[in-house]
């Protein structure tokens, strides 16, 4: 028998995983013209073989609705986490090497946004870009970086003192070449691990803002739509559209989480021997 | 005296970054472009009406007015204790957060502290040994309400507690039909078990996964195998060195957990259709309530600042060693 370890096997685990989640993007990005396509001819089917989740009031496929939404939902916290972890890359980067006043204006930055409920934030500047798909998306790429940029400036103030940091600045390297030369690689695995923990807030704040009505607009597919909708037919005890969208939903999240602690697993030093 | 002028600059931080709150949120609101002649009054009806009523309406709207001077003039009256009138109201604004606020802080007390102490609780249950089965169950539970939405929760209880088993009523904070004073803190609780429910489910993973950590360390350090090698009971091993080393950074965690807590009664509130301050949110942000969302927003980074100071002053007061590592630096 080959030697197996549990570093490899993760690491295949966690290929699969990023695989299943693109092909999962891809479907509904596939789907998304039949996705909303109407037929009153099919309208508020229960759930059966042809269609899974069933259809809705106005004879959607309810399976093919959810699968793009996800798929919207993913490529929309891939975006966001990325721009928002670039924001905190270079925040908690300036914040540490910029000297005191930088330090104070980031960090007063961080308690402001902290200070403002998430998710009140969120509806604020969606409202400020005119609601809808920019709305969100803004709003979500400037209010996650907080966190991480906090991480990156205790672990650049560390980096500060140490010794290959110190010979290089006394060689005459400016702050500036330091930071990116010599600091940023050592960053960078902390940086992907907090990128890829920061898709589950994303996406979670991206359908909870859509839920309440500031994100994407009603017409699109969208997980946040779709549960919306289905509160209406809740009451009357049809729980089938708010269920399984919500389930899907959660799976997705987990795979990310999977994939955050998989790299925290593979490249933390710490649980490396694992 | 050190400590008198620590906590006054603690409080003197917090007016400025409420200060800060203020401005931002009043930059937000004047950029965008929505229109709240629109969304209120709607096209036809605009299109039917004289332009005399248009203007009107403008100005009761605040359309047209630069937005430094309706700053201006909206902080010089709050600065005086008076909030503005709500547009959609028609009430002022004192009064309608008012009202709100009494609903949902006796929401978000409980959600507070039954999620403070049951995610204490599990974490401790969690941490005393780490891969055991109280500590996979703890850390699955956590993970599937962190990858959950919070309104998703709270419809899953919803459809439950409210549809099929008919325990617990579907919406609202008091029974329907009844008048005011005829209403007893019975109806009140009755109404309010599903939403804190749904509120501190979500919020106890916060908590029990940090308390697990600090606790899973603590069990795991030198300390704590020689008080095993003295022979000391595992009981008295998790109160004497356990509980003394986690219970301060769990309480600051909680007292930082009211801007979650708020967050999630933002979302919770809309599933119940409960009226609190978070559905009052939505309203005034969907309806372009200017004088409303500004209001909420300022009492509620005024309670989440509170919050945040209160742990900061707490955790000054109650460890020495923070005191003394403030001195030196």
């Amino acid at each position: 028998m080959r030697m197996t370890n549990r570093r490899r096997t993760m690491a295949v685990w966690m290929i699969l995983t990023v695989l299943l989640l693109v092909l999962v993007t891809a479907a509904g990005w596939h789907f998304r013209e039949a996705a909303s396509l109407t037929d009153f001819s099919r309208k508020n089917l229960a759930p059966c073989p042809a269609y899974p989740f069933g259809t809705d009031f106005m004879g959607r496929d309810m399976f093919l609705r959810t699968l793009a939404g996800l798929s919207s939902s993913i490529r929309l916290g891939v975006i966001t986490a990325a721009v928002s972890a670039v924001i905190a890359f270079f925040m908690g980067l300036a914040a540490a090497v910029l000297g005191r006043t930088a330090d104070a204006v980031i960090g007063g930055l961080i308690d402001l946004i902290m200070g403002i409920p998430h998710i009140l934030l969120l509806i604020l500047i969606s409202y400020a870009c005119g609601k809808g798909f920019w709305g969100v998306t803004i709003g979500i790429s400037l209010t996650h970086w907080t966190s991480l940029a906090r991480l990156i400036r205790g672990e650049v103030l560390q980096l500060k003192e140490s010794t290959y940091v110190k010979i290089a600045s006394r060689l005459g390297h400016g702050k500036l070449k330091t930071a990116f030369a010599h600091m940023t690689p050592h960053l960078l695995p902390q940086f992907v691990t907090g990128l890829v923990l920061m898709f589950p807030h994303a996406i979670l704040h991206e359908a909870s803002v859509t839920f309440l009505g500031f994100g994407l607009p009603p017409e699109e597919p969208a997980v946040g739509i779709i549960l919306s909708a289905s509160m209406k037919c809740l009451v009357m005890g049809k729980w089938c559209q708010a269920l399984f969208p919500g389930l899907l939903l959660a799976g997705a999240v987990l795979l990310f989480h999977f994939l955050g602690q998989g790299l925290l697993l593979l490249w933390d030093p710490e649980n490396a021997h694992r | 005296m050190e400590n008198a002028k620590w906590i006054g600059m603690q409080l003197l931080r917090m007016a400025v970054l409420l200060a800060a709150v203020t401005v931002t949120v009043f930059v937000l609101l004047s950029l965008s472009p929505i229109d709240p002649l629109t969304t209120n009054v709607g096209q036809t009806a605009l299109g039917s009406m004289s332009g005399e009523q248009v203007e009107r309406l403008k100005e009761y709207w605040g359309v047209g007015t630069p937005a430094a001077a309706r700053f201006l003039g909206w902080a010089r009256d709050f600065l005086r204790g008076d909030m503005g009138i709500s547009l959609l109201y028609r009430r002022p604004v004192a009064q309608v957060i008012g009202e709100r606020f009494f609903n949902s802080v006796w929401l978000m007390i409980w959600a507070w502290l039954l999620s403070g102490f049951m995610g204490f609780g599990l974490g401790i249950l969690a941490g005393r040994k780490r891969g055991g089965t109280a500590d996979r169950l703890v850390t699955g539970y956590c993970l599937l309400t962190a990858s959950t939405p919070a309104f998703w929760i709270a419809m899953v209880l919803l459809m439950i507690f409210a549809v099929w088993l008919k325990w617990l009523p579907i919406g609202l904070a008091v029974p329907i039909g009844t008048a005011a004073d005829e209403v007893g803190l019975g109806d009140r609780i009755y109404h309010m078990i599903l939403p804190a429910l749904a509120l501190s489910l979500t919020g106890i993973s916060s908590v029990a996964l940090h308390t697990r950590e600090k606790l899973a360390a603590v069990m795991e350090s030198d300390y704590v195998l020689f008080a095993r090698a003295r022979g000391e009971s595992e009981r008295s091993i998790l109160v004497r060195h356990g509980l003394k080393n986690i219970a301060l950074p769990a309480m600051t965690l909680q007292f930082a957990s009211v801007s979650e807590i708020f967050g999630g009664s933002v979302l919770v509130e809309q599933v119940f259709s409960y009226p609190g301050l978070g559905q009052a949110a939505v309203t005034a942000g969907l309806g372009s309530d200017v004088p409303l969302l500004m209001g909420i927003t300022v009492i509620t980074a005024a309670v989440v600042f509170g919050g945040n100071t209160a742990a900061n002053i707490l955790y000054g007061l109650i460890d020495p060693r923070m005191r003394k590592g403030r001195k030196k630096g």
